[in-house]
């Protein structure tokens, strides 16, 4: 999987290197900003409030 | 990659005693077929661990880093706003009459703030309308039950907030023991409430947040407050709940809560 990556990245290692590691970077920015956000609320330890109440 | 590598060596002059060529055509036929497959099973199985700690890593520290950020400036803007008084730093005359009570907007607007000199002199956190999680809670506000009663009402001022990420305002709610002070910062006053007691219950136990707290339909004659937040740490199983009772208020035109001003020049 990620070795089909490897190789469909052109160019020298180094520069594929640098390419994955912005697209890590991407990844991360993207589930802190949008996917954990959302799946939060469905996580069972975030509640503080006593049932009954909105 | 790795494999076409190994085979590569295998084949050079003077590495006979790994195999020949053709024991190794083969094995890499096997191998692609099943290590393939193990191999992208494996991949995804290392993916999912990684996207699982990094939402441990958001979770427990970035909502709290943002959270932190956001109440920073809502202090700033509520301290800004023309009709919050900015209390000269004296000793105010404690005042048992009744207290003026603070205008509340919708859901999300602040209405003051709350000190906890147990927590220290820099605790201070926004209390916002409402207990909704995205709105309020998860912006690291404490909040207030929309059904129960102002701060300085009689009855009981009941609010609500994170014990662990977003801020966390109640991260340390079972260090406030009884005789603390619990200071509701206003507009134009400081509310003094004494910690009376604090106790576990069960989500369902929604008594706590009546007027007067553990007796729902009893018409209240005291000023109360109440502080919920989940209970154990990192887990909604149970709620912590805190209830202090109204000692005094002081006008911030005068001045400011003994507690508050040693705690303040203290630092």
């Amino acid at each position: 999987m990620y070795g089909a990556l490897w190789r469909v990245l052109p160019g020298p290692a180094w520069f594929r290197v640098i390419v994955l590691l912005l697209l890590a970077v991407a990844a991360v920015y993207v589930c802190f900003t949008w996917l954990f956000p959302q799946i939060a609320p469905y996580m069972p330890f975030n509640e503080t409030t006593i049932e009954g109440a909105p | 990659m790795a494999s076409t590598d190994v085979d590569q060596l295998e084949e050079l002059p003077g590495h006979p005693e790994h195999g020949t060529p053709r024991r190794t055509r083969p094995r890499r036929r096997r191998r692609g077929f099943l290590a393939g497959l193990i191999g992208v099973v494996g991949e995804l199985m290392i993916t999912a661990g990684v996207l699982l700690g990094l939402f441990v890593v958001w979770q427990l520290w970035w909502t709290d880093v943002e959270a932190n950020s956001y109440q920073a400036q809502v202090l700033e803007d509520w301290r800004g706003q023309g009709d919050v008084v900015d209390a000269p730093p004296q000793a105010g005359e404690p005042r048992t009459d009744p207290p003026p009570l603070p205008t509340v907007g919708g859901e999300g607007d602040v209405m003051g703030t709350l000190h906890v000199p147990r927590l220290g002199p820099d605790y201070e956190y926004s209390i916002a309308e409402g207990v909704s999680l995205g709105p309020v809670l998860n912006q690291g506000y404490i909040g207030h039950y929309p059904d129960t009663q102002l701060p300085g009402e009689v009855g009981n001022f009941a609010t609500a907030a994170h014990r662990q990420s977003y801020g966390a305002p109640y991260r340390e709610i079972e260090q406030i023991v009884v005789g603390d002070s619990l200071i509701v910062e206003t507009a134009d006053a400081y509310l003094v409430y004494e910690v009376v007691g604090s106790e576990v219950v069960h989500p369902s136990q929604v008594e706590v947040i009546a007027p007067v707290p553990g007796e729902p339909g009893v018409a209240p004659t005291e000023r109360m407050i109440t502080l919920t937040t989940c209970h154990p740490l990192f887990s909604a199983a149970e709620r912590w709940i805190t209830y202090g009772q109204f000692q005094h208020w002081v006008d911030k035109n005068d001045g400011m809560p003994a507690e508050l001003l040693e705690l303040q020049e203290g630092r």
